[in-house]
């Protein structure tokens, strides 16, 4: 044997800093206090803290498993075609003019991550010229922090925030955010949140949106959803689907990257899709063709178990009332979280306005503590939340809200 | 692409084995697994077996912790991923651009899609003597700039079919090191190839056990009929275990913003099998059994040529020999499909379709075509 003494090649790799949210649930894990509660990662819990199977989801899986017809080929390159027009249909509605203009497809994909890389590798390559790594791509402050990875993972050499979150009063920063629409090189992509804003919870109103599209359409700005909790934020797939809709019904050509693993509890299922709304169904084509060409060169086939689930509760009637009722049983928890969470930090008299509390929608608020405040609820009080202030409402459950507002409050009345 | 046609039997179906549908049934139904997120990272036990399989239990690499293994979506995610690293984090005074040497037919998508632009190609497949030619495919990686990156195909070359035998292997992966070029293994289809689940290997053992660094593509949809789960495992062995952290820190970040994390059924049904050294093994000694009846039954109908290399050949697959004429000839008239290459899934058969497909074949060799 002769021994290769040369240098690594990998030996100026440096260590790549921890993923913030998933330290959190490692030291969350690790702390043996009996009343500790974790407002980290974003998944849903039952009141028992529990993950839960929904029980649409665990019907759906029997009938799969049991059908001895089915044959574990590989799935078409842009997936399995009765999941990519169910979900472009769940995300643009039933009546979708677009849909019957047949200019929508839908391209399966790794789940949200994998519909936004797709997306994003298409548009470096296609949008606004032919390989243009310049141009701009917005995305909220703060937004979801895989975004930025994931744009500039596509090549993507601007990326930059558009003003979203005002901390002063806990609420969205409308002008801030309309200025930067007005101020941003024509042809910029913006990535907005469909609903349930991550991490903020701070959605825009219907007269909101309205206000941002108008400057989207005037300015040439391309509009990039990000869908991840469509039904899982008011209860309803319509509402939650609103600025989606509105968007289309403007004319805009647009993209969409949904996410199922919310909304179906398919966390490591890994189903997503990413809706393409053209302008005429022989652009559609071409596009498609090209984002064929993109899953080729990553991921080549896309696994079946998760589309096939969904795909067969969006297709059936009986199944998808079934789901759209899970999907409400989740909301709804959330929801009573929300409200018992306000009144009883009313109750303690906490000081300060928790309206935010309600007014935010979704899995996620962002209480207004701050970093001290934060270090001071993870190490005395053992409640763990992001140092941004970030709590996730589904770690919330009858049995620990009590000592979570109290933490709060004690948090608030004895850190500045 | 990496992927090429799937088994099928005569009903059309991809073959599923058997035990994967079992476990399948078994795994839906056991409440105590989460359908929490995976780690990015994947199914540790996934990634623990899978990158075993590849280097052996015994490999030095392994028990000096230089080696890590991340589950990916199939071979062409596997690919991509790796793809990414090196781009990323091959040699980072420089910023790396290639060369990438791939073989002569094959495609480069994948790397150029990860930003690679310098990609070469070294002379593989010579058509005229419908053969590999090793003499110019050294000559080629001779002339590589040191640090190149050469990217080699371990079993079931991609399209031809055509593999390299240990002596030429033995010879490229001197060669590379005399030059420091940097393997990249393509591993998709182990077992398939010369029927013998360690020999498809052999190449990536070869440069662990020569000190080298490498990386290793590897994919699991074909030997256990999973084509609907793409299950796939990006390996790398490093010089040093000091550097394993970081370098698996920065391979998990690139994962993070490419799917974020994989898929876990599929993945849960190979480790399974594969930790089971029982059902591998029963699995081979029943494909043992198929193959010397096949061969019997060939001989029985007086089938021309020998069909000795049915029980030289072992595991889940074997190459039949018959041409491209033959094998059209079994999918269009017979149902009976096999590998372009010729290679047919042993485990496939069994004893309601044996006599249909030993007859298949017979007519296969002996029709005018």
């Amino acid at each position: 044997m002769i021994p290769c003494i040369a240098m690594s090649i990998f030996s100026e790799v440096p260590q790549a800093p921890p993923v913030a949210v998933f330290k959190l649930t490692a030291d969350f894990r690790e702390d043996s206090h009996p009343q500790k509660v974790n407002l980290g990662v974003g998944a849903y819990r039952t009141d028992d803290s529990q993950p839960w199977v929904l029980p649409v989801v665990k019907k759906v899986e029997r009938l799969i498993v049991e059908d001895s017809s089915l044959n574990h080929e590989y799935l078409p390159i842009l997936g399995l075609p009765e999941f990519r027009s169910a979900a472009s249909k769940v995300a643009l509605g039933e009546d979708s003019a677009a849909i019957k203009d047949n200019r929508v497809g839908g391209v399966q994909a790794l789940g949200g991550t994998g519909a936004l890389r797709i997306g994003a590798e298409f548009l470096r390559r296609w949008y606004n010229g032919v390989n243009n790594t310049a141009t701009p791509v917005y995305v909220s402050a703060p937004t979801w922090e895989n975004h930025n990875a994931v744009f500039a993972d596509a090549g993507f050499k601007d990326i930059r925030p558009y003003h979203y979150w005002d901390a002063a009063k806990r609420g969205l920063d409308l002008s801030g955010f309309l200025d930067d629409l007005e101020k941003a090189p024509e042809h910029s992509i913006f990535v907005l949140h469909a609903c349930a804003h991550n991490p903020t919870g701070t959605d825009p109103s219907q007269d909101e949106w309205k206000k941002i599209a108008e400057i989207m359409k005037r300015r040439n700005l391309f509009v990039f959803f990000d869908s991840a909790y469509q039904g899982f934020a008011s209860g309803s797939l319509e509402k939650d689907a609103w600025a989606i809709r509105f968007f289309v019904s403007e004319g805009f050509e647009l993209l969409v990257a949904q996410s199922f693993s919310k909304n179906f509890g398919l966390y490591n299922e890994r189903v997503g899709n990413l809706t393409v709304v053209a302008r005429d169904n022989e652009n559609l084509t071409r596009i498609l063709s090209q984002m064929e060409k993109i899953v080729r060169t990553t991921w080549s086939n896309p696994p079946s178990q998760g589309a096939r689930i969904v795909g067969k509760t969006l297709n059936c009637p009986e199944l998808f009332a079934e789901w759209k009722d899970n999907v409400k049983t989740m909301a709804d928890r959330v929801l009573l979280m929300r409200d018992q969470l306000k009144a009883k930090l009313q109750a303690l008299g906490t000081p300060g306005t928790w309206d935010h509390i309600t007014q935010q929608i979704g899995m996620f608020s962002f209480t207004g503590l701050n970093p001290k405040q934060v270090e001071f609820m993870i190490k005395e009080k053992h409640v763990y939340l992001m140092a941004s202030g970030r709590i996730n409402m589904c770690g919330l459950t009858t049995k620990n809200i009590d000592y979570v507002a109290q933490s709060i409050h004690e948090a608030v009345t004895k850190v500045q | 692409s990496y992927s090429s046609l799937p088994c099928l039997n005569e009903e059309g179906q991809t073959f599923v084995l058997p035990l994967v549908g079992k476990l399948k049934k078994q795994i839906s139904a056991d409440p105590t697994l989460c359908p929490e997120y995976p780690s990015s990272l994947g199914l540790a036990e996934f990634t623990k077996r899978a990158t075993e399989f590849a280097l052996g239990k015994n490999s030095l690499a392994l028990m000096e912790n230089r080696v890590f293994g991340i589950q990916t979506i199939g071979c062409t995610g596997a690919v991509r991923l790796g793809a990414e690293l090196l781009k990323h984090w091959y040699n980072t005074r420089a910023a790396w651009c290639g060369p990438v040497y791939l073989s002569s037919p094959c495609d480069g998508n994948i790397f150029e899609a990860a930003g690679i632009q310098d990609i070469h190609y070294y002379f593989y497949w010579d058509a005229k003597q419908r053969d590999v030619c090793v003499e110019k495919l050294l000559a080629d990686l001779e002339q590589a700039p040191e640090q190149s990156v050469v990217v080699l195909s371990a079993s079931a070359h991609c399209p031809t079919g055509a593999d390299l035998s240990e002596q030429h292997w033995a010879l490229i992966i001197q060669l590379m090191m005399r030059r420091r070029l940097f393997p990249f293994i393509l591993l998709p289809v182990q077992g398939l190839c010369c029927g013998d689940l360690q020999r498809d290997a052999w190449p990536v053992q070869h440069c662990a056990s020569q000190g080298m660094e490498l990386l290793c593509a590897q994919s699991f949809s074909h030997c256990f009929g999973l084509y609907g789960d793409g299950v796939g495992n990006l390996l790398c062995v490093l010089k040093q275990s000091s550097l394993l952290s970081a370098v698996q820190s920065q391979a998990d970040r690139l994962v993070r913003a490419l799917w974020a994390r994989p898929s876990v059924g599929g993945a849960r049904v190979v480790a399974t099998v594969l930790s089971n050294p029982e059902e591998v093994k029963h699995i081979v000694e029943r494909c043992m059994l198929i193959r010397e009846r096949l061969r019997e039954r060939l001989r029985l109908l007086g089938s021309p040529g020998c069909w000795d290399h049915l029980i030289k050949q072992r595991g889940l697959y074997c190459c039949t020999g018959l041409n491209g004429q033959q094998v059209e000839f079994l999918s269009k008239r017979r149902h009976v499909y096999l590998l372009p290459n010729g290679c047919l899934n042993v485990s496939a058969i069994n004893s309601s379709n044996l006599d249909y497909i030993a007859e298949s074949i017979h007519l296969a060799l002996t029709s005018a075509l």
